[in-house]
């Protein structure tokens, strides 16, 4: 049973960062129904620059893993901000063009990240208790876990906040619903698009941090947000496409269906797969019972 | 006294497509400053068109003036902060967002006048945290109008008002109408012959894309005329 509550918090802290990564890429199909897949690399590159600024730091403890974060986050929504300006601001409405553009921004991004720093991993310097344990009983609970959930429901509640209180946020949830009809009343949506890339690309670099350093040995790599985007667009499909709580409710439920397969089923070296084959057929299962999503919008 | 002569809104052969077909085929049009100018004319004659292209909503080719300014390629948000209110055809109305919401949205500059909306529609008061997709039809319509008049504006560009609503609302809408008119210079889509005779002073007729006939309101007294350019009974 306290393997059982292990396994659910680590699949719990997975899903908060799966959340992290997804809230971004449902926010911004949502709005601008763009399909974002330099998101990933949007992850990557919050994680290089929390390296970067840790590594200048003299000791790690809680208030400068703070400033970590916070340079994770501000790295994440810099380079999503000037990618929205630049390159995709000119594609709206060429969903294709948005699609090649994206996927060419984030091999470009990755290769220069393959060129500038090497293939190697990088170690970002972390406070001791975030790589220490809690005794519950006779489990071993990560630290780290504890601070990405508590990551995931803080921002969570930020967005619902944003979404629900502001008025950039009832722009966005009325853009998501009639686009032409928010500009109509005077609203330069534009503004809100950028916004929405920033705070999508802000919770994409604060995820890769948060997944470099609880679920990487505090290892920084080239390829970890690529890799990190096939389960969040898998998150975001099955929550349903511009919903943040479908996001939510889906990244929980990936991540613990991957987490319960991989330790209970997985095992053994050869089915060391099987957790990520049982999220693709869970995407499946969802599609066939309600292709829209959990809560995703009717088209 | 010297009264401001130059049109509120004016097109010079105002030229649009929408989906490849041709919609607008050179529409000349000029809307006086104050009062009332309805745009009659049978459906699919490009008059819902019309309107979106005077707020860029539609891509427009010609000449397009608001209030003075050649807006033809402006986005729309910066047409509308010149003064303009556009409500359009079938309401439009967030559906999941509230009452109170939909007006938050169409706070654009100072002096929103949530007290002279809810006065005009005592209704829209009492449901301000009700969702507007569960609004009544006339409910909606409501919304559509009172979010256009939280803020001061100089022209309203009004899509088919009375619509589909019952006797009851329409009744309403021309009375909120008949006050706008006073202060505002309204272009108006609307069907109703009975409506155009109430609240409008001059009418520009659309046929396949064109301007076919300008007139006065008093006009359409005459049954042959309407019968003649709209194809209806007055």
């Amino acid at each position: 049973m306290s393997t059982f509550i292990a396994i659910t918090i680590s699949g719990l802290a997975l899903g908060a960062v799966y959340f992290l990564v997804a809230s971004g890429l449902s926010l911004i199909y949502g709005l601008m129904d763009v399909l974002n897949f330099a998101h990933g690399v949007f992850l990557t590159l919050g994680a290089y620059a929390g390296w970067a600024v840790a590594a200048h730091l003299p000791q790690q403890n809680g208030a400068l893993f703070l400033v970590t974060a916070a340079a994770a986050t501000a790295a994440g929504a810099l380079v999503a901000t000037v990618t929205e300006l630049l390159l995709i601001r000119p594609l709206y409405g060429n969903p294709v063009g948005q699609i090649l553009v994206t996927i060419g921004l984030d091999l470009a991004l990755v290769g220069l990240l393959l060129g500038g720093f090497g293939a190697n991993s990088r170690s970002i310097q972390v406070p001791g208790w975030l790589t220490g344990v809690t005794d519950a009983g006779p489990e071993r609970i990560p630290n780290g876990d504890f601070v990405a959930l508590g990551t995931g429901l803080a921002v969570l509640g930020a967005l619902t906040w944003f979404l629900g209180r502001t008025r950039y946020g009832i722009i966005i949830r009325a853009g998501a619903e009639n686009r032409d009809m928010v500009r109509a009343l005077g609203v330069d949506v534009g503004r809100a698009f950028t916004l929405v890339f920033a705070v999508g690309g802000a919770a994409a670099g604060l995820a890769g941090l948060l997944n470099s350093v609880v679920f990487n040995s505090g290892l920084v790599d080239p390829m970890q947000g690529d890799q990190m985007l096939i389960f969040a667009f898998i998150v975001v499909v099955i929550g349903g496409l511009g919903s943040i709580f479908g996001a939510a409710i889906a990244a929980v439920l990936v991540s613990l269906v991957q987490e319960y397969v991989t330790f209970y089923a997985g095992g053994g070296s050869g089915l060391a797969q099987l957790g990520n084959i049982s999220v693709v057929l869970v995407l499946a299962i969802v599609l066939l019972a309600r292709p829209r999503g959990l809560l995703g919008r009717t088209a | 006294m010297t009264a401001d002569r130059s049109p509120a809104v004016q097109a010079i052969g105002l030229h649009a497509s929408i989906g490849g077909s041709h919609v607008l085929q050179g529409i000349d049009l000029s809307v006086p400053a104050g009062g009332v100018t309805a745009l009659l004319g049978r459906n699919g004659v490009g008059k819902t068109t019309t309107l979106r292209s005077l707020i860029g909503l539609v891509p427009p080719a010609g000449t397009v003036r608001v209030l003075g300014h050649d807006v033809a390629g402006w986005p729309t948000h910066r047409i509308i902060r010149l003064g303009v209110g556009y409500v359009p055809e079938d309401r439009e109305v967030f559906s999941r967002l509230t009452v109170r919401d939909n007006l938050r949205l169409a706070e654009t500059g100072p002096g929103a006048n949530y007290e002279r909306v809810y006065e005009l529609f005592p209704e829209l008061g009492q449901r301000s945290r009700q969702l507007a997709g569960t609004l009544s039809g006339g409910q909606q319509q409501m919304l559509a109008i009172g979010r256009v008049l939280l803020v001061d504006r100089r022209v309203l560009l009004v899509d088919e008002p009375t619509k589909g609503l019952s006797p009851k609302f329409v009744s309403e809408v021309v009375e909120v109408l008949d006050r706008v008119r006073e202060t505002t210079t309204v272009l108006m889509v609307e069907q109703n012959v009975h409506v155009v005779r109430r609240l409008a002073r001059q009418v520009v007729v659309l046929d396949h894309g064109q301007v076919v006939h300008t007139g006065q309101a008093a006009e359409l007294e005459d049954e042959d005329l309407v019968r003649r350019l709209l194809g209806v009974s007055a």
